[in-house]
């Protein structure tokens, strides 16, 4: 490994004492601490950007479909439990407050409740799935109500049915596999925070991470009137 | 000498190019090419490097690589195309009847399921119970030898579009010269620049992979319902869209690294009109990255769905709508159109001034021009589908896509306006970026009748289309990729190539380029469709021209990379600044050192101040400025 590659490697941190994050140093090529802060930041807004855009295919095909078909999803949305997609929208926004919370938790050195923070906003991204899954997907699945080809539900009003579920398991279905990620990230922060690496001086790891689930918690308060509550 | 670099003289500094193991005294590290441990730790160095410099050496080489694949195999659609596919019966003496295909290069025929028969009695086999054995042949006839050139077909779009033509001058000339020219040590994330290099390298795997198992034959632009029916049950199509999929990840990575590069880790003194335009250039075609790729994600995805759970959203028989999946489609692939053009017309830019030597006529029209073509390339995607959609929506899509001529011109006016009255030097990458301006002006002009509702109703999905974007997309991309390739080869590998065989090959790219694609107009407005493997006796003549062209053209590439692959074994060692450039690249070694700057760079001059300032590491004798106008006012 030549000079640059040790260098260009993730902040490390360096000999001396005190606690882990006030040691962690910048990359190489950063001028200084805030630069790097400021570019991982820029970096994850743009990625937003992307996410979001990923997104508005989804909500285009919701908008073209629905017009086409207003029936077959005002019938969708009746087949739907509000009140399911609701507590899944306290969940996400309690672990989005708990998310926010670590991040001032990590500026002001309370390192007992970032940690708190973050595994409990991880543990509210697994109650989200639990719900989804065994709640939701599951019952409906084995009633007929799947996309597509695979539509076997007897009781159907309107034949375009098949293409309301359609968009209902690929929006929700990539929506959930968003929550996976970020619940992957988040436990990778709760690993390192165990070791003391975040702090006042160091914490860029949890503000970007955090940005990321806050558009994780969005794209579920746009999804959840859109499948749930329109009639 | 502008760039402050408090260590020493210049010359000690020049003299490092001439130095034989290419270091000098008093800075001890080598140049990024430097080998550090035995071979197999500097392969493995290589792999895992996160230095911008040799990433974009890496895709340098894995773009080349797939440039020769897709390269053949155009050569073989080409070759194909020498004479009209026909089955011809004859009755022979015997009173049967005899058909054999002619014009058919290649056939690879189609698994079938006959009856299996001896071949001595030629009479059919039977089992114990007295059945025919069927068994599996490959069965040749006129329609299998089409979907063979299909597949060939697709096989190079696919290659050229997504693997060859997107990451070329963005993921290995960006990659290599943002930074330095930036004055950066590297890009703002280059461990995320390591990622989207293996997930390109990850995404071609898929995408080759689909095409060694037997082809794939939808095209590039997977339109539904036949990219959700053909091949059904085999997984072909699936690897060759995911493939597809995760180059556009690689894509988005790149495209983000480098707009963060270019908003963070400008050098001291470079404000955004004091960056050269090759940075402008590809920080536009970034943002179209950015903002296009996702939607051709999710695009592919659900197309995958589609094959995988015919969730039907694109199928009319579920109800879908497949002219939907044209929309999402070049909702992304017509900005990408500019993600293809954009980064040529950076390097045409930086070609233009350095060797005219002179100050760019407009710097600040075409920055903004870059900025514009990004802009409008969101609002124009519709002209794809004029047959596809409504009238006012084809209407409408023509008018906005008439706008695109006018960043465009502005362009071509002021490269023109640079050259009037310079000073130019008439070498390789000058003879590029010259055929660039021919055939770029060829390819853009032409795209206005392809606008104009009237006449496309004749033109569309004919030659005259095919003709019109290969003169956009290679002959005006790839022909500035390889002049910015012979521009910044001494500055990558620190060797002088010859120059007089890079002439050659870039005239007989140009002779062969036109050959093969001006012929093709005639064709288009003859009637001839695209993609078809055979044709009509009629268009023989223009067809055979055309493959000719192929063969001029190929020699011309060859020739272009045995004079290249030669200046790295044989060339003479490169001086820091060969053609006398003012951005920061030239003011650093040939090839760079490992941090690329032994200090931070301090920028106080434009990047193109001809008039101003003598270049890097050249004297005033070499370079002389123009005289100061005396009793000015009178300019």
């Amino acid at each position: 490994m030549s000079a640059i590659d040790s260098h260009g490697s993730p902040p490390t941190a360096a000999g001396g004492k005190g606690p882990l994050w006030s040691r962690m140093k910048h990359a190489h090529h950063f001028r200084n601490h805030d630069e790097e802060f400021d570019a991982c930041k820029l970096g994850m807004w743009l990625f937003l950007t992307t996410e979001v855009l990923l997104f508005s295919g989804l909500f285009v095909a919701y908008a073209i479909m629905r017009m086409k078909y207003p029936q077959a999803f005002t019938n969708g949305s009746h087949y739907l439990d509000w009140r399911w997609g609701g507590l899944n929208t306290i969940v996400l926004l309690l672990s989005s407050f708990t998310m926010a919370y670590s991040i001032r938790n990590a500026q002001m050195n309370k390192q007992g409740w970032l940690k708190f923070n973050l595994a409990f906003t991880v543990l509210c991204g697994a109650l989200f799935l639990v719900i989804k899954f065994t709640l939701e997907y599951a019952p409906k699945w084995a009633q007929g109500k799947r996309p597509g080809f695979l539509f076997s539900y007897p009781n159907a009003q309107d034949p375009y049915e098949p293409i309301w579920w359609s968009i209902y398991y690929s929006a929700t279905g990539i929506h959930a596999t968003h929550v996976l990620i970020g619940m992957g990230l988040i436990t990778y922060l709760f690993l390192r925070s165990l070791k003391g690496t975040y702090g006042p001086k160091h914490y860029t790891g949890v503000e970007v991470v955090g940005l990321y689930w806050h558009l994780v918690d969005l794209i579920w308060i746009f999804l959840f009137p859109l499948l749930y509550l329109i009639h | 000498m502008s760039t402050i670099d408090t260590h020493g003289p210049h010359d000690s500094h020049a003299a490092h190019g001439h130095d034989d193991h290419g270091h000098g005294g008093h800075h001890h590290e080598g140049s990024y090419l430097t080998p550090r441990g035995g071979l197999f730790s500097t392969i493995w160095s290589w792999m895992t490097t996160v230095d911008h410099k040799k990433l974009g050496v890496m895709y340098l080489t894995a773009v080349l690589t797939l440039f020769f694949v897709g390269g053949v195999a155009a050569l073989a659609v080409r070759a194909e195309l020498w004479a009209p596919n026909r089955a011809v019966s004859e009755t022979q003496p015997d009173g049967t009847v005899k058909t054999t295909i002619k014009g058919q290069l290649f056939n690879i025929g189609v698994p079938t399921e006959v009856t299996k028969v001896d071949p001595a009695t030629g009479k059919p086999v039977l089992d114990a119970q007295g059945n025919e054995v069927k068994e599996w042949k490959r069965v040749e006839s006129l329609n299998s030898g089409n979907q063979t050139y299909n597949r060939i077909m697709t096989l190079h779009g696919a290659i050229m579009v997504f693997m060859v033509i997107i990451p070329s001058i963005p993921a290995a000339l960006g990659n290599f010269f943002l930074p330095i020219m930036l004055g950066a040590k590297d890009v703002a994330f280059p461990r995320l620049n390591l990622l989207s290099w293996w997930v390109y390298v990850f995404g071609s795997v898929f995408a080759v992979a689909s095409v060694i198992v037997g082809g794939v034959d939808t095209g590039w632009t997977f339109y539904t319902p036949y990219s959700t029916m053909t091949d059904a049950g085999h997984w072909r199509v699936v690897a060759m869209v995911a493939g597809a999929f995760i180059l556009g990840f690689s894509s988005i990575l790149t495209g983000l690294n480098f707009i963060v590069t270019v908003h963070k880790l400008r050098a001291p003194g470079m404000g955004w009109f004091d960056m050269p335009l090759f940075v402008w250039a590809i920080y536009a075609t970034a943002i179209i990255q950015v903002l296009a790729t996702p939607v051709i994600g999710i695009t592919l995805l659900m197309l995958i769905f589609e094959r995988l759970f015919h969730v039907g959203i694109f199928d009319p028989r579920m109800g879908g709508d497949p002219v939907l999946f044209q929309h999402f489609f070049w909702f992304y692939s017509h900005p990408v159109v500019y993600v293809m053009i954009l980064p040529g017309m950076g390097v045409a830019s930086e070609l233009i001034a350095v060797h005219a030597h002179k100050r760019l006529f407009g710097y600040r029209a075409i920055a903004f021009a870059s900025l514009g073509i990004a802009g409008v390339s969101f609002i124009v995607w519709g002209h794809h589908m004029f047959t596809a959609e409504g009238e006012l929506a084809a209407a409408v899509f023509s008018a906005l896509t008439f706008l695109v001529a006018i960043p465009t011109a502005v362009k071509v006016f002021n490269w023109l306006g640079t050259l009037y009255k310079a000073h130019i030097s008439i070498n390789t990458p000058m003879c590029y970026a010259l055929s660039f301006l021919f055939l770029f002006s060829i390819g853009g002009l032409t795209g206005l009748p392809l606008a104009t509702l009237s006449t496309d109703m004749h033109l569309h999905d004919s030659y005259f289309v095919v003709a019109h974007f290969h003169y956009v997309m290679m002959g005006s991309t790839l022909i500035a990729f390889v002049g910015g390739i012979h521009h910044w080869w001494p500055k990558m590998f620190g060797r002088m190539y010859n120059d007089t065989w890079g002439i050659i090959g870039c005239v007989l790219v140009f002779i062969g380029f036109n050959v093969t694609f001006f012929t093709q107009f005639f064709l288009g407005t003859r009637g001839m469709p695209r993609r078809y493997a055979s044709y009509v006796d009629e268009f023989t003549i223009f067809h055979q021209i055309s493959t000719v062209g192929s063969w001029i053209l190929a020699l011309g590439f060859l020739i272009t990379l045995f004079n290249l692959l030669h200046s790295l074994v044989a060339g003479k060692k490169a001086p820091p600044n060969p053609w006398g450039g003012l951005t920061l690249e030239w003011s650093v070694e040939s090839p760079p050192s490992e941090h690329n700057f032994h200090h931070e760079p301090l920028v106080t001059h434009g990047p193109y101040a001809f008039d101003e300032v003598v270049p890097f590491h050249r004297t005033p004798e070499e370079f002389p400025l123009p005289p100061k106008p005396v009793g000015g006012g009178h300019h």
